[in-house]
């Protein structure tokens, strides 16, 4: 009964700056979609159930002409079963989509976490560091190696792409692209003190042919001696 | 309790008599045996309508503290950039209330249940053990006091209610906030196995005769079910606490990513446990749903059958899922998948169960009242909660919504909603059963109406406000105005649901207080437990019935007074014994006259001693601690060496023409198959320390260490050689006993070859390398062989007690319960010791596989 109110309230307030509801990349993208496939199924589901509830309070005499065993492998085998099989198939194939292996060797920038901050390296551009600032070139993929040197934090850019843990003694990847340039902002999602709440960080976006000098500035203004 | 009286065994039993005075006389004696006495003596109830009660009553009170804490994280989010609370008391606040709705609301409440009402609906007089009820009861209390005061105290727990590691470890929380979760509510666990392991036994041995399992009551199955998962699930994250405990206390790098352990095994140990737990906290409910539903419908449940059915696989699919818990810690994809497919496909049994329910409203004739609405509650909350619980197993979503608000919307739908809503309603519909009132109804719909506004309210934006983005665990955030304005209404909806849950305890003292009296059922219900004169009382029925049709369709005003009357079984008393009768497991056929022990204060005193041990470990008084345990360990014993009857008696006359052993006197008392369920619970645990060594192995960084182990393979076949032995040795002397020799020679030699047993592996600890502080392996080659020193140390235990009860006439060839725990425990010791110390040995090898590390 609240989906449909909610639904529309969603949809006026889908946007802000950490929205997984307003993709600025592919993988957040196919997600959000994925999202709204989901929330059309779920509110179709949830209006079924109640009002079958609704029924056999209502209008019992209705309902009792359907035999009990009926009602068990119609809805408890047979609904999720048309349900949940395309479900799962469609969730595969998307996640098999967004991993970090189909396009030829991107470009990697390692994302390392500690309490409170984040570091960014970028091997491809001789090293260069910056600190709480990502950068990140336009329209093409980069594949983040998170790693942490204390407790366990996760690396997230909502509307860039899913988030990944970066625990001590293991290195995880994710794959992100922006589409455009821009500015977005990145966050800690995984509790990890009394400074987890302000473990944020900027992700600037840049014209890709721009990337390597707005990066060289960058990193040039940031690193320490 | 020794009752020594020699009466002849027959002569106590009066002949039922079929008038009120009768009834009446029947009635006072048994109160005389079966009441706790009052003052100061309440503290020794055993009786399982009084501490079911209490389990109950500080359940809810537990209830009240979290709800408080919850409100206290809505004010604090109400706006943003609030200052109300500084984060590291934030980080308290929201840690606590996860560990206590959990911990100490959601599972003592479910046990309380269990006590209060499994008995009476089964038709039996009390539950197998009452001494260890009356344990786990103070168990409970005390943990959850330990852990109440440490938030008054400013070092509560403040790592999050899954004490995510190293972020617990005592390098990021040098303070005693991670130990006082880690011991409280290994505290608590261990209480709630003990109670499971009660649970089990007692279903499966203590029915009203002729009640096969498939005539239980649906309720029983579902407690057998949700029981028999504690059993397995609590294991692990007994095992993982302690591991976790002696990594901050001692140093053992079970965890420790620079030293060869995991972050990660902490959390598939956790996960293990705790992804079971939804189930373990639903199931009871479902349970209650499922007796109640018919009975408001005022027909039989539908679908008998495939519940039971739908139950048992929903049981095996909650464990082969916890991985959906960690689809962001960096697992292959594929491996999400299985665990991704395995998740969705829960909602199988699930949607049986809701359809069997519809079906089974759609059958009879519902009624709208009290507990309907909290039914319908239930209906909307869980299919919504089920639902996101679909989206979320979808791996692709879980990347974007984990740990996101859209994530604590969904499990307070499934845990909170689908716990409170059944609970209340069962709360109204068995209230009668507990005060002998039935409900006013004034404040009663108010109360439901804005539970259910403020709790949509509260938790249904939060699914919003995850997919905006907003993480879970902050204590405060920006001004983004799409935030902004759900977290007020959130807020204020958690306002309007406190002012409704205080409505409806407010209504419910009421009740309590003024309702009209009903002497007996007020629902028509067809269960046992309206088989008695209501309030209940301390002996449940005044004789037993015989089951002859599925005990879920009863005439139940017609079995009530006959049952009073005595004219079931034992409807006589005799040698002031608490009498009831143990079954045949399935057939339900009386099989043994089970005595129950009388009130005592031992349980308290055993439980104070257990509390004073965990004190002092939290103290770090480890020679306190070591003290505390012995003095736990030395009132087991002492309880133990009281227990059953210093002479035989035969066959006792039980009514109705049946004659039955006592149970001190039969091969397989509850006794035996609590021992069997507790090595289940520990075979589990013991499979965790394996699996956790072969996760290390296979995936922990810093491997290989730098020394490898060379194990003195002499003294490790030689302790294999020992435990082998003493296993041979115990077994000779339950021969011997039960062949009318003396067993006392075997006693000794099984003695002395468990304590060469421990002074071999105590050796062996001793040379480990690397040493265990240096390297994970080291660290888990010392546990696997403490759990070898420990389960050889309960076996000479067992033989101290068996010994002491040979002494004073309590064990006999008939009376061998003692030496066939203690063969039954060295035999398991025997052979996990084998599987310990031969893991021990091929762990050089192992490390020389490292190549084929994937």
């Amino acid at each position: 009964m609240l989906i449909p109110l909610a639904m529309g309230g969603m949809l006026a307030g889908c946007t802000g700056p950490l929205s997984t509801l307003a993709p600025a990349g592919p993988t957040a993208g196919s997600i959000a979609s994925l999202w709204w496939v989901m929330l059309a199924g779920a509110t179709a589901l949830f209006a079924l159930v109640m009002g079958l509830f609704a029924l056999v309070m209502l209008r019992p005499d209705w309902a009792r002409r359907i035999s009990p065993g009926r009602w068990i492998v119609l809805g408890g085998l047979v609904l999720p079963a048309i349900v949940l099989t395309p479900l799962l198939v469609f969730a595969l194939l998307t996640g098999e989509r967004l991993l970090p292996r189909l396009a030829a060797d991107p470009m990697r920038i390692e994302a390392e976490a500690r309490q409170w901050e984040w570091t960014f390296r970028y091997p491809a551009a001789g090293g260069a560091e910056t600190r709480g600032v990502l950068h990140l070139p336009a329209g093409t993929p980069v594949d983040v190696v998170v790693t942490s040197t204390d407790v366990i934090h996760a690396f997230w850019i909502p509307r860039l792409a899913g988030k990944i843990d970066a625990v001590p003694g293991h290195a995880n990847v994710l794959r992100i692209e922006a589409d455009r340039p821009g500015t977005y902002q990145g966050l800690c999602n995984e509790f990890c003190g009394v400074g987890h709440t302000g473990m944020r960080f900027d992700v600037i976006v840049h014209p890709a042919v721009e990337f390597p000098a707005s990066l060289a500035a960058a990193a040039a203004g940031k690193v320490q001696p | 309790m020794s009752s020594s009286q020699d009466d002849t065994a027959t002569s106590g039993a009066s002949q039922p008599a079929a008038s009120a005075g009768a009834a009446l006389s029947l009635h006072r004696q048994l109160t005389e045996i079966w009441k706790t006495g009052p003052g100061w003596q309440r503290l020794a109830a055993v009786n399982h309508s009084v501490l079911g009660i209490r389990f109950m009553v500080t359940a809810l009170v537990f209830f009240g503290i979290g709800g408080v804490l919850g409100m206290l994280t809505r004010v604090q989010l109400a706006t943003p950039m609030a200052t109300f609370m500084e984060p590291g008391t934030y980080n308290q606040v929201f840690t606590m209330h996860g560990s206590i709705m959990l911990f100490l609301f959601a599972i003592p409440m479910l046990e309380g249940i269990a006590v209060y009402l499994t008995p009476k609906i089964l038709g039996t007089r009390d539950f197998a053990f009452p001494r260890l009820t009356a344990y786990g009861y103070w168990c409970y209390l005390f943990g959850g006091t330990i852990l109440t005061v440490s938030l008054l105290a400013g070092v509560a727990p403040d790592s999050g209610w899954f004490m995510y590691t190293p972020l617990s470890s005592n390098v990021y929380t040098p303070g005693i906030n991670a130990d006082v979760w880690l011991l409280g509510v290994t505290f608590v666990e261990i209480s709630a196995l003990t109670l499971a392991v009660e649970i089990v036994v007692s279903i499966l041995t203590m029915r009203a005769p002729g009640m096969s399992l498939d005539r239980m009551p649906i309720f029983g199955w579902y407690m057998l079910v949700t029981a028999l998962m504690m059993i397995l699930a609590f294991p692990p994250l007994i095992l993982g606490s302690i591991l976790l405990e002696s990594e901050r206390a001692f140093g053992l790098p079970f965890f420790d990513p620079t030293r060869g352990g995991d972050p990660l095994l902490w959390q598939h140990l956790f996960w293990l446990f705790g992804h079971p737990d939804v189930y373990i906290i639903f199931l009871p409910m479902a349970g209650l749903l499922s007796t109640m539903i018919p009975v408001l419908a005022g027909t039989v449940l539908v679908g008998y059958r495939a519940i039971v059915v739908a139950i048992i696989g929903l049981a095996f699919a909650s464990f082969g899922i916890w991985v959906h818990h960690m689809f962001t810690v960096g697992i292959p994809h594929l491996a999400l998948a299985f665990f991704s497919t395995g998740s969705a496909i829960v909602a199988v049994p699930t949607a049986v169960q809701i359809f069997a329910w519809l079906a089974t409203l759609a059958q009879g004739k519902p009624r709208w009242n009290v507990p309907m609405l909290y039914v319908f509650g239930f209906f909307s909350t869980f299919v919504m909660g089920g639902l996101t619980g679909v989206m979320l197993a979808i791996v692709p979503f879980d990347w974007q919504a984990h740990d996101t608000y859209f994530v604590v919307a969904h499990f307070h739908y499934v845990i909170a909603g689908s716990v409170a809503f059944p609970l209340f309603g069962a709360l109204y519909y068995w209230l009668p059963l507990l005060t002998g009132r039935v409900a006013v109804y004034r404040l009663s719909v108010p109360a439901f109406w804005l539970i259910f506004v403020g709790f949509n309210m509260t938790f249904f934006l939060m699914h919003l406000v995850g997919l905006l983005g907003m993480p879970r665990r902050i204590y405060t955030y920006p001004d983004v105005e799409s935030w902004t304005w759900l977290n007020l209404l959130s807020s204020v909806g958690g306002f309007i649901m406190t002012i409704g849950f205080a409505l409806a305890v407010i209504d419910l003292l009421a009740q309590i207080r003024f309702g009209r009296r009903v002497r007996r059922d007020p629902w028509k219900a067809a269960t046992l437990e309206w088989a008695m004169p209501i309030p209940p009382a301390p002996y449940g029925f005044a004789s037993l019935p015989h089951v002859e049709t599925r005990a879920d369709r009863l005439a139940v005003g017609e079995i009530a007074p006959a049952l009073a009357r005595g004219e079931g079984y034992l409807g006589f008393t005799r040698h002031g014994w608490q009498e009831t009768l143990g079954v045949h497991m399935t057939t339900g056929a009386p099989e043994q006259l089970i005595v129950l022990p009388r009130a005592t204060y031992l349980p308290l005193w055993t439980a104070l001693a257990t509390a004073a041990a965990v004190l002092s470990m939290l103290a770090k008084l480890y020679w306190l601690t070591a003290l505390m345990a012995a003095v736990t360990i030395a009132l087991f014993v002492f309880a133990a060496r009281m227990a059953g009857f210093d002479r035989d008696y035969g066959r006792m006359p039980v009514g109705r023409g049946v004659s039955l052993p006592v149970h001190t006197e039969v091969v397989h008392p509850p006794a035996w198959w609590a021992l069997v369920f507790t090595l289940v619970a520990d075979a589990t645990l013991f499979t965790s320390l394996v699996f956790g060594l072969l996760f290390l192995w296979i995936s922990a960084p810093n491997w290989p260490p730098n020394g490898v182990p060379d194990t003195d393979l002499a003294l490790a076949l030689a302790a294999m050689a020992a435990l082998g032995i003493s296993a041979l040795f115990a077994r000779a002397a339950l021969r011997a006993l039960v062949g009318r020799r003396t067993p006392r020679l075997w006693m000794g030699l099984a003695t002395l070859a468990l304590l060469a047993a421990i002074g071999l592996a105590v050796v062996l600890i001793a040379g480990i390398v690397p040493h265990p502080s240096a390297h994970a392996l080291g660290a888990t080659a010392a546990a696997l062989l403490t759990f070898v020193v420990v389960h050889a140390g309960i076996g000479l235990l067992f033989l101290l007690t068996a010994t002491l009860r040979l002494a004073s006439g309590h064990a006999s060839p008939r009376r061998a319960i003692d030496l066939r725990l203690a063969r039954l425990w060295i035999d398991y010791t025997a052979i996990t010791g084998a599987v310990a110390i031969g893991l021990v040995l091929a762990l050089p090898a192992l490390v020389t596989m490292l190549g084929m590390r994937p």
